[in-house]
Formats: structure tokens, C-alpha cells, sequence
């Protein structure tokens, strides 16, 4: 598997999304954290966070006796200035303009 | 700042895996004619010794828009080539930023396997929250680059494939 399948498969998830989204809103935090938004247990939380690791896109470090989770944006960038941008970015952001306004006139 | 209930932890991480030596990763971190070649395009200026200063300077581009000769600077806190190099830096072209202060950046540089080495870039921004909106890429659309993503995504491609991402290029 190469690192942008990597990065698909584990986006393929709303769960992981949204544990991105998570951390994205306020970075560094602990499984405890994570899990208690989450409605699956501790081990189900950790096998997320784990595929979002192997992905490049959660990063740990240690602070003090804790376990921080940190988004690390750096694979979805590889892939936004490899595929996206190449092709279609600026199709692509007026039509996610687009989205954003409707919705929030809806 | 009062308004820190949303964000209590202020601290950034980056990490990107090059298929390039610790060595080359390090280069292109300090070296002048490496940094002018990726990201913002400036380049920079280490004294790589404890309490050596740094210089990040601005590139032409930014400076034929009006910006002054320094971009950033700081101080060199532990260099230890190639694995790691922690240094204080701080925005001087923005005078907001500026007067924020300054910011504490650790590069950890770890050799793994099949030629990939992992880069790590730890950037702590407390009290900085400007400088934390800009580096971490959120304010591109106003013209002022993806942050430290950005420069990341752009130094892998340079040194994997010998040029930087270039747009014009297609």
C-alpha cells in the first residue's frame, strides 16, 4: 500500500473524519478526550486513532505522563498539491463557495 | 489574550517522510541555496551553535511587493546535525506578529527504513495566536502561503524529485 492509499482508506471512515475534525477544532488531545466523544469503546477509539497514525495524519507525542494526538496535515496537503490543485482548484474552490453559500442561505 | 478556552494546547506538529538522507533534510533546512529553492523562497542564515543567531530573509517576490530584507528571525538553541536542531523564531515582517515574540521550533530528523527519513516540525506558539493562524496554513487565500504544510509538501518534492512543486509548470 502507498502512503496516499494510505491516507484514503483512512479518510474512507466518518468516524476518523471526525476525529480529525476533533483534533482540527483544538489539537492535542489526550484518548481519553477523543474516546469520551465518541460513542465505542476505548479499544474501538484506539483502532482508529491508530489507522489515522499509520496514516501519517494523527501524530503523538508525549508531554509529561500524557499522550497527545496531533493532526498532522502534511499527508492531505501531499495530496491536495498532487492531485487536486493539478487538476481542477480553482473549479474545485468556487464550487465548494458555492456549497458553502447555499447552505448557509438554506 | 483572554479568549483561550478554545484552544489551550498551542502547540503545532508537522511530519513528513522523505525518501533523502537526515543529511540532505538538515541542508535544506539551514543552507541558504537550499532554503531560497522551496517554500516561501527565502533564505536563511544559521549560526549553528547554542545561542547563534538566525536570519530567515524574504524572498525577491516578497520584497518586490514591498517587503522588508528580514523576514523572521531568532536564535539557534541546539544543533545537532543531523538529527536535531531547536531554535526561537519570530515573524518580524508583520509588526502584530512581531510584537507576539518569539516562538520556540524543534526540527527532530530520524533516519528510518528503505532511504526514508522522517521529519518532525514541533512548533510551540504560545502567546503567538497570529503567527499560529498564519503557519498553520489558514490564511493562503489572503496571499500569505500554506504555512508549515506547505513549505513541507514542497521540500519532500524538492528533494525527491530535484525540483519544487511549481503551478506555472502545467
Amino acid at each position: 500500500m502507498t502512503d496516499d492509499d494510505r491516507v484514503f482508506k483512512a479518510l474512507a471512515d466518518p468516524t476518523r473524519r471526525f476525529l480529525l475534525d476533533r483534533l482540527f477544532v483544538r489539537d492535542g488531545r489526550t484518548l481519553t478526550e477523543l474516546e469520551s466523544e465518541l460513542e465505542m469503546t476505548r479499544f474501538g477509539a484506539m483502532k482508529h486513532l491508530r489507522v489515522l497514525e499509520d496514516a501519517g495524519l494523527v501524530v503523538t507525542r508525549r508531554q509529561g505522563r500524557e499522550k497527545l494526538h496531533f493532526l498532522n496535515p502534511v499527508p492531505i496537503r501531499l495530496i491536495h498539491d498532487r492531485w487536486i490543485d493539478k487538476y481542477t482548484e480553482r473549479q474545485v474552490s468556487a464550487l465548494a463557495d458555492l456549497k458553502t453559500e447555499l447552505e448557509e442561505t438554506a | 489574550m483572554t479568549t483561550m478556552t478554545e484552544t489551550s494546547v498551542t502547540t503545532q506538529v508537522y511530519r513528513v517522510y522523505i525518501k533523502a538522507t537526515p543529511e540532505a533534510i538538515w541542508d535544506a533546512i539551514t543552507d541558504p541555496d537550499w532554503t531560497e529553492k522551496y517554500g516561501y523562497g527565502g533564505r536563511a542564515e544559521f549560526d549553528l551553535r547554542p545561542g547563534g543567531a538566525y536570519k530567515g530573509f524574504t524572498s525577491e517576490a516578497m520584497r518586490s511587493m514591498g517587503a522588508p530584507d528580514l523576514g523572521v528571525d531568532g536564535e539557534v538553541i541546539e544543533a545537532d546535525r543531523p538529527r536535531k536542531l531547536v531554535q526561537t523564531w519570530r515573524m518580524v515582517m508583520d509588526p502584530e506578529m512581531a510584537e507576539q515574540g518569539f516562538t520556540r521550533l524543534t526540527w527532530e530528523i530520524e533516519e528510518g527504513k528503505g532511504g526514508v527519513t522522517k521529519l518532525t516540525v514541533i512548533h510551540d506558539l504560545e502567546g503567538a495566536p497570529k503567527l499560529a493562524t498564519l503557519v498553520s496554513g489558514a490564511m493562503e487565500d489572503q496571499g500569505a502561503g500554506g504555512g508549515w504544510s506547505w513549505v513541507l509538501s514542497d521540500l519532500k518534492t524538492l528533494l525527491e524529485t530535484g525540483k519544487p512543486f511549481d503551478k506555472t509548470e502545467f
